[in-house]
Formats: C-alpha cells, sequence, structure tokens
C-alpha cells in the first residue's frame, strides 16, 4: 500500500492542482460506462464462440484418442483370437491328415489282402478247370487209345497168328483181357516207381 | 499457499515510483535552466474529450484505445476460433496454447477438479487484460487501456461477486461460508478478536481492492516511465545544448529498455490478475 499512497503523492505533486491525484483511484462514471461496453464483448466472445469450440475439439481429440487406443486394443484381442483359431484349426488339420493317412493306409493293406485272396483263388480255380479238363482229355485218349490199340493190336495179333479174328466176341474178349494186364502192368509199375 | 504469485513479481512499484521521482525532480530541475522540458503529469490520464462531453458516454483518447484493444482481441480470436480442426494448424496451435495457459498452467494448477467452470471467466480476464495492458507499449496507442482505475475495477468487482458466490455455495449457505472464512477453525478463541477483523477486510475489502489498484498502478507507473523517458530524450535532443545532448542517448536507451520492461509488467500483471482471482475463488470455496 505504501507504494501506492506514493505514487498517488508523487502524482498529486507533479498534478500541479489542476487534477487531483485521487482521481487515478476513483474512476469517473464514463470509465466504468467503457469499461463495461468493452469488457463485455470479449467476455461474450469467448463464453460463447472461443471456448466452447476450442474445448468442443479438445474434447473430440482425446476422444478419438481414446477410441483409437479401444480400438486398437480390440484389433489385438481380435488378431490374438484369430491366431489361435487358427493354430487350433492347423492342429486339427494335422490330425485329420494323420488320421486319413492311417485309415488309406489300413484301407490299402486291405485291399491287397482281398486281391492277393481273390487272386488265389482265381489261379486255385484255374488250376482246378485245368486239371479237370486234363483229366477229361486223359480219359478221352484212353479210350480212344484203347479202341486204336486194340484194332492194332488185334491186327498185328491176326497177322501173327493167321487167325482171324473175325469173331466179335472173342475179339472183344482178347483185347480187353490185353488190355487189362497192360493196365496192371503199368499201375504196378507206377506202384514200383513211387 | 499458493499466493505465491503476489511476491514473484519483480516489478516493485515504490522503487519505480522512487527512481521516476527522482528522475523528474533531476529533470525538472534541468528543465528550468533549458526552460522547454514538460514533465509528465496525471493529466496524461484524462485526455481531451472527442465526444460526449460531459455525458455518461464521454469518450476521450484512452477509452478509444480501449475500444481498439477490444476490436483486436476479438478479431484475433475469432478469426484463430472460426476454423478449428481435429489437426491444428499453426493458427491454431498458438490460440490453443495460450488458452491452454490459462486453463492449465492457471484454473487447473490452482482450483483442481473443479477449475472447469471457472475457465471461461479466468481465460476472459487473462486475455482482456493483457490486451488492454498491452496497448500500452503499442506505438500510436501508447497508453494501457487499464490505467485508468475503472477497467481494473470492473473486473475486480466481477471477481468479487463470483467468488463470494462461490464461497456461498460450496458452503451451502451464507452463514456457513462466514464462520469458515472469518473464524478459521483451529485458532484459540481469543485470537478471533483479532484475525475476523483481518479476514473481513480481506474477504471484502482487501482482496478486490488489490487486485484493481495493482492492475492500475503499475500501468500509470509503467506509461509514466515511458514517457519520462522519451519526453526527456526529446528534450536533450532537440533543446539542450552542447554536452548535455549525448545524455538523450541515454535516455533513448532507457525508454527502449523501459519499452520491452512494460512488456514484461503487461503479461506479468494479466497472469497475476488471473492467478489471483483463482486463488480468491480457491479460498473462499475451499473447507477450512
Amino acid at each position: 500500500m505504501s507504494a501506492l499512497s506514493t505514487v498517488g503523492a508523487v502524482l498529486a505533486a507533479k498534478g500541479s492542482g489542476e487534477i487531483d491525484g485521487i482521481r487515478l483511484f476513483v474512476p469517473a462514471s464514463y470509465d466504468i460506462l467503457w469499461s463495461l461496453v468493452v469488457v463485455i464483448p470479449i467476455a461474450i466472445l469467448f463464453y460463447k464462440v472461443v471456448l466452447p469450440k476450442f474445448t468442443a475439439v479438445l474434447d473430440e481429440r482425446t476422444e478419438r484418442i481414446e477410441g483409437g487406443i479401444a480400438k486398437a486394443e480390440s484389433a489385438q484381442a481380435e488378431a490374438e483370437a484369430a491366431l489361435a483359431r487358427h493354430t487350433q484349426e492347423l492342429a486339427e488339420a494335422r490330425a485329420e491328415a494323420a488320421r486319413i493317412r492311417e485309415d488309406a493306409r489300413g484301407e490299402g493293406a486291405a485291399i491287397v489282402a482281398e486281391l492277393r485272396a481273390k487272386a488265389g483263388a482265381d489261379a486255385e480255380r484255374i488250376l482246378e478247370t485245368a486239371q479237370r479238363q486234363i483229366e477229361a482229355e486223359r480219359q478221352q485218349a484212353v479210350v480212344s487209345l484203347r479202341a486204336e490199340v486194340g484194332t492194332l493190336a488185334t491186327q498185328l495179333a491176326s497177322k501173327i497168328v493167321g487167325e482171324a479174328l473175325d469173331d466179335q466176341v472173342r475179339q472183344s474178349r482178347v483185347v480187353d483181357r490185353f488190355l487189362d494186364e497192360l493196365e496192371a502192368s503199368i499201375t504196378a509199375d507206377a506202384g514200383k516207381g513211387k | 499457499m499458493r499466493r505465491r504469485g503476489v511476491d514473484r513479481r519483480p516489478h516493485d512499484p515504490e522503487e519505480l515510483v522512487l527512481y521516476t521521482a527522482a528522475t523528474t525532480r533531476l529533470l525538472a530541475a534541468a528543465g528550468e535552466s533549458g526552460g522547454g522540458f514538460k514533465a509528465p503529469t496525471i493529466a496524461e490520464f484524462f485526455p481531451g474529450v472527442i465526444a460526449f462531453e460531459g455525458t455518461l458516454f464521454e469518450f476521450n483518447r484512452i477509452m478509444l484505445v480501449r475500444v481498439i484493444g477490444a476490436v483486436a482481441l476479438c478479431l484475433l480470436f475469432w478469426a484463430a476460433s472460426r476454423r478449428v480442426s481435429l489437426v491444428p494448424g499453426r493458427g491454431q496451435g498458438v490460440a490453443e496454447m495460450a488458452l491452454d495457459f490459462v486453463r492449465v498452467n492457471i484454473a487447473q494448477e490452482v482450483l483442481g477438479k473443479d477449475s472447469r467452470r471457472y475457465v471461461p471467466m479466468l481465460t476472459t480476464l487473462f486475455f482482456a487484460i493483457l490486451a488492454f495492458n498491452i496497448t500500452g507499449v503499442i506505438p500510436l496507442l501508447n497508453i494501457a487501456g487499464t490505467s485508468l482505475m475503472g477497467l481494473p475495477l470492473v473486473l475486480a468487482a466481477w471477481v468479487y461477486v463470483v467468488y463470494l458466490a462461490a464461497g456461498v455455495k460450496a458452503h451451502h449457505g451464507v452463514g456457513a461460508f462466514l464462520k469458515s472464512n472469518l473464524f478459521p477453525p483451529g485458532v484459540p478463541p481469543v485470537l478471533y478478536l483479532l484475525i475476523t477483523p483481518i479476514e473481513i477486510l480481506q474477504v471484502f475489502l482487501f482482496r478486490p481492492a488489490t487486485l484493481a489498484i495493482r492492475l492500475t498502478a503499475n500501468m500509470i507507473a509503467g506509461h509514466l516511465l515511458l514517457v519520462l523517458s522519451f519526453a526527456a530524450t526529446q528534450f536533450f535532443f532537440f533543446e539542450a545544448t552542447g554536452a548535455i545532448k549525448a545524455i538523450g542517448a541515454l535516455s533513448l536507451a532507457a525508454g527502449f529498455a523501459f519499452t520491452l520492461f512494460e512488456l514484461l509488467v503487461a503479461a506479468l500483471q494479466a497472469y497475476i490478475f488471473t492467478l489471483l482471482a483463482a486463488v480468491y475463488i480457491n479460498l473462499s470455496t475451499e473447507a477450512h
């Protein structure tokens, strides 16, 4: 306060009596009026225009930043979930592949075994057929041979003996006896051969 | 306590005034022999009337300066806020920095969490005072709009009403507010004889009065200093003879230095006024 009183004193002294120093600190009514005239518009401008606008922008910026952070967090969580899902799917796929391979191997083995069995059966059947055919052909050969050999032997014997074995009955009986003897000797040979 | 701002001012009006007084006498003495030197008087603050003489609307040079300052300030901030965007440009960046200074460094620092309500008032105070102070060093304007008591008084009255209303509201009633502010608890009752009258003066008189007077006195002292420096320079250069002319260089340098100093004072006084407004609101609202 002493500073201010000094100001007042000095100013009063310098005022050379024309203007009272106290007027510096007791405002005139027009001073107050013009103060209001300049301050009120400034206050209105700041209250209604400047601060709302800047506050809105500041708030929006804060919101954006917070929103961005939240978004980044959710994106990260999503990425992690996707990674987990993919890992799981990969594991499942691997297991599936292994299972399929195993199945295929088993199935392949079964097919091979089946084919082998079928081939064996076929071979056996073919063999059997062949044997049967051979047997039949042998029988046929035996029959035809018997007839042939009989005829030849009779002719031969006729020539040798000079005796016609024309008599059918006799002829047949002779041939049969010969063949039976022959067969017996073959069988005996075969039995010895074994 | 956050009242440190008051003590921090590097600018002691008493010193300045003494300097002013001493220098003035010296120069006045010199002026008597030279004949032409006119020392500045308080008539500086009561210039000739321009219009509406004798009415409530009496208009003089200082009122004109105020109007120019207000228009310039309004245009500046209106232009800055016309196209505010999420990603600030250069102009908006500067405006945001200036507004943030009040919002963060004054309002939030002093008032904490309930500062938001008072940000518009503190911002208006700071920029209005700054604008009207700065006219004191702007060429052609050359006088602070706040160097007449009316403007600081209007602003101080605004702060006065706001901090009293805020106090009453915060304490839920006039009685509780007065009890909290005038009878601080934790003091021996006998001391209330001493403390309460002081507190009454503080709350109801000194706070608004010192707000207004500090600002006005600083601006008056600053203006007188500048006028003195430049009037002396004028005198030494054009009316003094011989070697005394050289002193004019000194007073010119002083005038230049004081112009820069006044720039600092203009910003500092705006800061102090606004900071104290926030501190007074805080003092009347907080529970003791």
